[in-house]
């Protein structure tokens, strides 16, 4: 079967067709990019329909080893539709290096698909690394001085994480000699519990390396530096995909399929999760910079996931899967929202902002909205992943799941901070000749709205046919 | 071989540690040099031409151009740090180089002797097959790579038209 | 364990700890390049070492030779991103590039 290939074939072939030709209408690549994404989003639900009915993953031997299970489908679906959405709001924001970003963000598109579906640590590593170098064109695309600074910022925790993670690499490939999923997992089953030195340092520097990836507590310091400081439609693809995919993507893929679900393993990601929520809310508390307080935002966010994850159990996995999904939407909404106002205003510093909910009614609601869901308020889609998770905790460690309860409160905290801030209150008068942002920026908002909206009223249904079919 | 770790790790000293960024690019050429003759010890004669053509070549090439085309601190920083250029040191990372490669060339024979006793002989497999049959994965991720690296000299180093 | 694999892990572990201590300790961004580069180096010792373990040297060779391609792609792109600093910046000193703060 050729589809689990053509992720990566798709946006090489439109890559390479971009640049060996000499295009006379600059916006050509973004509308590539957009093209692709849509095709990535049909192929990603085709696959996933594929692969649900019939139960067996989609596997791939046409140029490398690429399976498509139905987790990775349902994230390479997330990708689809992120990459779409960001290649729109880049119509709508990015005017000088056009061309490049389009090149840039297939790139990354790539990287993207092949962390999702490789079956080999090694591989791993090689398409994480794709990943972070288009991550880093992308950021420093303007070589604005502090996009600049974030970019390299992030390229130094990705080389120290890089080390970490080839030197769990090459303990693995001792140990089990090879370095496939299976192969390792078949390894680790047969040790029982009993764990070697070298194995319980693999298992150390990965999950240390896929921390410092996904931006978890203590490693979190480039995550607010590198999203400010990027381009508007990068934040957005950068929140939403980039530090999931590369990081906690890899983390759940490795911790479920290689390490099986290892209860010490689980412990410790339950602790950085707890820590990444509380120091991604109270960052997000402090700060005047829209797009800051936005990244602490996701660094608190990732926590919930990962703490879905680290319960090990199928409930979790799901409620983990669920906010991944959905901090994808949201997350990318409110990053659209944050683009929106800094281009109609000029500034991102939200103390000078004020009383632009009359005069940016779109993006005032769709705030809202993305807000909403995130702070877990039914019925919008948030809320559900933050029940399941709440429930998978609860089942493992009922202290843990108040405390997660406690610190939504938090985000709702961080939430009503924004909204006051930029949106209500009295108008300031620099900000008179303000008008709403038009074209595509208006058409993702009202998109990304929609489809938080709708996620809220369809998990209800995904549940009880997860229910159905025997997994829940 | 233990020799060759020592000198492993005293050029990576030097490259922290010397002030002038010239010579620390050239003692990481060393260093590489130095990684490509343990790596031709151990029989990864493959691995071993593609470290020393790139690490100790390509990366010295774009460490030693860069360092050329920036200055470290602006005028006014030098004229309160005082430091010294010397110029006759562009040609001594060639030299260095060269010298060895010589040194490699020189020692091929006798190299059977310096594998510790007791390391049992590494039979060399089928490299290229290995590459075209079972990692084609990393092989399709080496060619994005590449496609990045392009774009990233095309986004940093292109004079733009428009100002 | 073998001797050598032994041999290797200590040769890297130093050069690790050198390769940190020189991204700590320097105020130059070039010097952070070459320590991150004595970083991989460290790691393509290891990883040869863990070939040479289990006796797949044609796997391990492949794994040297994509650690490198991939690290010197990702130094070129850093290098530019280090330039374009330096046209910003006028010079190449780790306090310039303090703005972004919180």
């Amino acid at each position: 079967m050729l589809v689990p290939f053509l992720f990566i074939g798709i946006p090489l072939a439109a890559v390479v067709i971009l640049n060996a030709l000499n295009w006379k209408n600059r916006w050509i690549s973004l509308w590539a990019a957009v093209a692709v994404s849509v095709i990535q989003l049909g192929l990603g639900v085709w696959d996933l329909v594929r692969v649900v009915s019939t139960g067996t993953p989609v596997s791939s031997s046409f140029f490398g080893n690429f399976t498509v299970d139905s987790f990775a489908a349902i994230v390479l679906t997330i990708i689809g539709l992120l990459g779409c959405v960001t290649a729109l709001v880049a119509t709508g924001t990015i005017h000088e290096s056009r061309f490049s970003f389009g090149s840039a963000l297939l790139v990354l598109l790539m990287g993207m698909n092949g962390v999702v579906m490789v079956r080999d640590v090694f591989s791993l590593y090689v398409f994480i690394e794709v990943t972070g170098a288009a991550s880093f064109l992308l950021i420093a695309i303007d070589k604005k001085r502090d996009e600049l600074e974030g970019a390299f910022k992030y390229y130094l925790m990705s080389a120290l994480a890089t080390v970490m993670m080839l030197l769990s690499v090459a303990f693995l490939f001792v140990l089990s000699g090879g370095t496939s999923y299976d192969g390792i997992a078949a390894y680790v089953a047969s040790l029982n519990g009993n764990y070697p030195v070298m194995l319980n340092a693999a298992i150390l520097l990965f999950v240390i390396a896929l921390s410092i990836k996904s931006g978890v507590v203590p490693f979190h310091t480039w995550v607010p530096d590198a999203h400010s400081s990027a381009p508007s439609p990068v934040s957005v693809v950068l929140a939403g995909v980039v530090i999931k995919v590369s990081g906690v993507y890899a983390l759940m893929r490795v911790y479920r399929d290689v390490f099986l679900n290892d209860p010490k393993i689980g412990m410790a990601l339950a602790i950085l999760a707890i820590a990444s929520i509380l120091v991604g809310a109270l960052g997000a508390i402090g700060q005047s910079d829209i797009k800051r307080m936005l990244a602490f935002s996701s660094v608190s966010q990732i926590g919930y996931i990962i703490l879905g994850v680290s319960t090990g159990s199928m409930l979790g996995f799901v409620g983990a899967l669920m906010h991944f999904f959905n901090h994808a939407t949201f997350k990318s909404l409110l990053f659209t929202d944050a683009a929106a106002v800094y281009h109609q205003t000029g500034t991102r510093d939200m103390d000078q902002m004020g009383g632009l909910g009359a005069k940016m009614p779109y993006t005032s609601v769709s705030s809202i909205i993305g807000l909403l869901s995130m702070s877990g308020i039914p019925p919008l889609s948030g809320f559900w992943s933050k029940l399941v998770i709440v429930i998978a905790v609860w089942q493992v460690s009922p202290g843990l799941a108040i405390a997660a309860l406690c610190l939504s409160v938090l985000t709702l905290g961080y939430f009503l901070i924004l909204q006051k801030k930029v949106f209500f209150g009295k108008l300031n008068p620099a900000m008179d000749a303000v008008t709403e942002v038009g074209g595509s920026l208006r058409f993702v908002e009202v998109l990304l709205s929609a489809i938080n909206v709708l996620a809220g009223l369809l998990f209800p249904v995904v549940l009880y046919y997860l229910h159905m079919r025997g997994i829940l | 071989m233990i020799l060759l770790l020592a000198g492993l790790v005293i050029s990576a000293l030097a490259v922290v540690m010397i002030r002038d960024l010239l010579k620390a690019a050239v003692s990481l050429a060393v260093l590489s040099a130095i990684l490509t003759v343990i790596l031709f010890l151990l029989k990864a004669p493959l691995a071993a031409a593609f470290e020393l053509s790139v690490c100790a070549g390509l990366i010295t090439v774009v460490f030693i151009s860069t360092i050329s085309m920036t200055k470290l601190r602006t005028k006014e920083e030098v004229a309160k740090h005082q430091v010294e250029r010397r110029r006759r040191f562009r040609l001594l990372p060639a030299i260095v180089v060269a010298m060895l490669c010589a040194g490699v060339a020189l020692m091929l024979p006798h190299l059977g002797q310096m594998i510790p006793a007791g390391v049992p002989q590494v039979a060399a497999a089928a490299d290229t097959a290995v590459f075209w049959n079972q990692r084609q994965a990393d092989l399709l991720g080496q060619i994005v790579m590449v496609l990045a690296g392009v774009l990233g000299v095309l986004i940093f180093f292109k004079e733009s038209d428009k100002p | 364990m073998s001797l050598l694999f032994t041999l290797f892990l200590i040769g890297a572990s130093l050069l690790i700890a050198i390769g940190l201590y020189g991204i700590v300790v320097t105020r130059n961004l070039m010097r952070i390049l070459l320590s991150v580069e004595i970083l991989t180096k460290a790691v393509t010792l290891v990883m040869i070492g863990a070939g040479y373990e289990t006796g797949q040297m044609g796997v391990a060779q492949s794994f040297v030779i994509t650690i490198i391609v991939l690290e010197v792609m990702l130094l070129v792109i850093a290098t530019g991103i280090l330039f374009g600093a330096y046209k910003n910046n006028g010079s190449l000193m780790t306090d310039k590039l303090n703005n972004l703060k919180g």
